[in-house]
């Protein structure tokens, strides 16, 4: 788990994503996912240049199904942007820096 | 400099770190190359009990860094790779050096078909080992004959209800003892002489059409996914019209050497091999290259004294920096 991300969980998904005040991404993962891992440092980047913006969260679709389920998940690595507890922007796949900035860049201003 | 982070570019790194060539490897956004999204490596000796594709991956990565090598997770957009020193511009940072060693891969072939690119992650993929899960219980199919298509439908029987193999023709390219294993389990089905004519759905995968290629007879099957195992395209695009391909982009070297048209420039792995395109093959070339490269460069003259006059922070990465 990269230092600027945080963990979430089906328990704390309400509290830590769906109730937050800030803009929070998901990262969709799991430990045998390859390009997940592959992903995993860019999104520890991301996080930590862009504390102030967003919060990244990980959440491990294996040990927490029912919230990959109820969003319709059916590949990963996805991203889901999440305000106001809506999901407002679904990533899918593993990207490059430049390509994931890009794709979050209506969230970084 | 090394473009790659598969087997042929971290080989080429190990070898060229311990040759004291300083290499600097442009890993891209994602690493380890194409067994990243691999489940077991049964055939790459050393590995007794087999190993998983990503797990040896990262001890290839570790290795290149013991001994030094460079690693920078940036994708690169675009080289000049005439004259004596070669750069390469990543994330809007141009790099020097001598001599490159390209090792970019290739990337999953798709069908091209009406549906597929609409659903790319909604029921299509190309990795069973990231998405597989998505489907358990669920009847899905597996495009493809060959060695990956196989694996996959063994791998996906692991979730799926049933897997069935859909494969253009009736005869498979496959390796005897992956498709002996496929035909012995009880979950994959067989639909030969079959081809994809467009994925059905709107919101996730609801079926594929399927077109005889014996009587032309078009029918649909009831799947929610399908895995597109069909091969893999070079990744020859960043060099195109500056280094010669074959029809299918393959990138032409100096067999049995790894040199390509231009000095000082080499080339390893999928990128260049049609014939074999296994882990340890393009790990061997990967090693051929950094060799190839080692040589040429003793066989240059040294660079001009003034020349070495540079910052700090290229001298680290490139042993002879240019102007």
């Amino acid at each position: 788990m990269g230092a600027n991300t945080v963990e979430v969980t089906e328990t704390s998904f309400e509290a830590d994503v769906l109730q937050s005040s800030k803009t929070v991404v998901v990262d969709f993962w799991a430990t045998w996912c390859g390009p997940c891992k592959m992903v995993a440092p860019v999104l520890d980047e991301i996080a930590g240049e862009n504390k102030e913006r967003l919060t990244i969260a990980k959440l491990d679709v294996d040990a927490n199904p029912s919230v990959a389920v109820s969003y319709g998940i059916k590949s990963i690595p996805t991203l889901i942007v999440f305000q106001d507890g809506n999901p407002v922007k679904h990533i899918v796949g593993a990207k490059a820096k430049a390509e994931l900035l890009s794709d979050l860049s209506d969230f970084l201003d | 400099m090394i473009i790659g982070s598969g087997p042929a570019g971290y080989t080429a790194a190990v070898y060229a770190a311990r040759a004291q060539l300083n290499p600097l490897v442009f890993e891209g956004s994602q690493f380890g190359g194409a067994l990243m999204t691999t489940t077991e490596v049964e055939n790459y000796p050393g590995f007794a009990e087999g190993i998983m594709g990503p797990d040896l991956m990262n001890q290839m990565r570790e290795q290149a860094k013991r001994f030094g090598a460079e690693l920078r997770a940036e994708d690169v957009e675009s080289v000049e790779l005439t004259g004596p020193v070669k750069s390469v511009t990543a994330n809007g940072r141009i790099y020097r050096a001598r001599a490159v060693i390209l090792a970019m891969g290739a990337a999953a072939r798709y069908l091209g078909v009406p549906g597929e690119q609409e659903l790319l992650g909604r029921g299509v993929s190309s990795c069973a080992t990231c998405d597989g899960f998505f489907f358990r219980d669920q009847d899905i199919a597996v495009a493809g004959g060959g060695d990956s298509a196989m694996e996959e439908a063994t791998f996906l029987t692991r979730f799926a209800r049933s897997v069935t193999v859909v494969h253009r023709r009736d005869e498979f390219r496959a390796s005897r003892i992956m498709l002996e294993r496929a035909r012995n389990d009880p979950k994959i089905r067989w639909r030969t002489n079959a081809v994809v004519e467009e994925v059905l759905g709107e919101s996730g995968v609801a079926g594929l059409r399927l077109r005889d290629s014996r009587t032309g007879e078009n029918s649909t099957l009831d799947v929610t996914a399908m895995f597109v195992a069909i091969g893999h395209d070079p990744r020859s695009g960043l060099v195109a019209g500056v280094l010669d391909t074959d029809d299918d982009s393959y990138l032409l070297t100096e067999s049995p050497s790894t040199r390509t048209a231009i000095a000082g420039v080499f080339a390893a792995g999928d990128l260049v091999d049609r014939t074999y395109r296994q882990a340890i093959t393009a790990a061997g070339s990967g090693c051929s290259a950094a060799i190839d490269a080692e040589r040429w460069l003793a066989e240059q003259p040294s660079p001009k004294p003034s020349e070495e006059h540079q910052s700090e922070r290229e001298r680290t990465w490139a042993p002879t920096p240019s102007r």
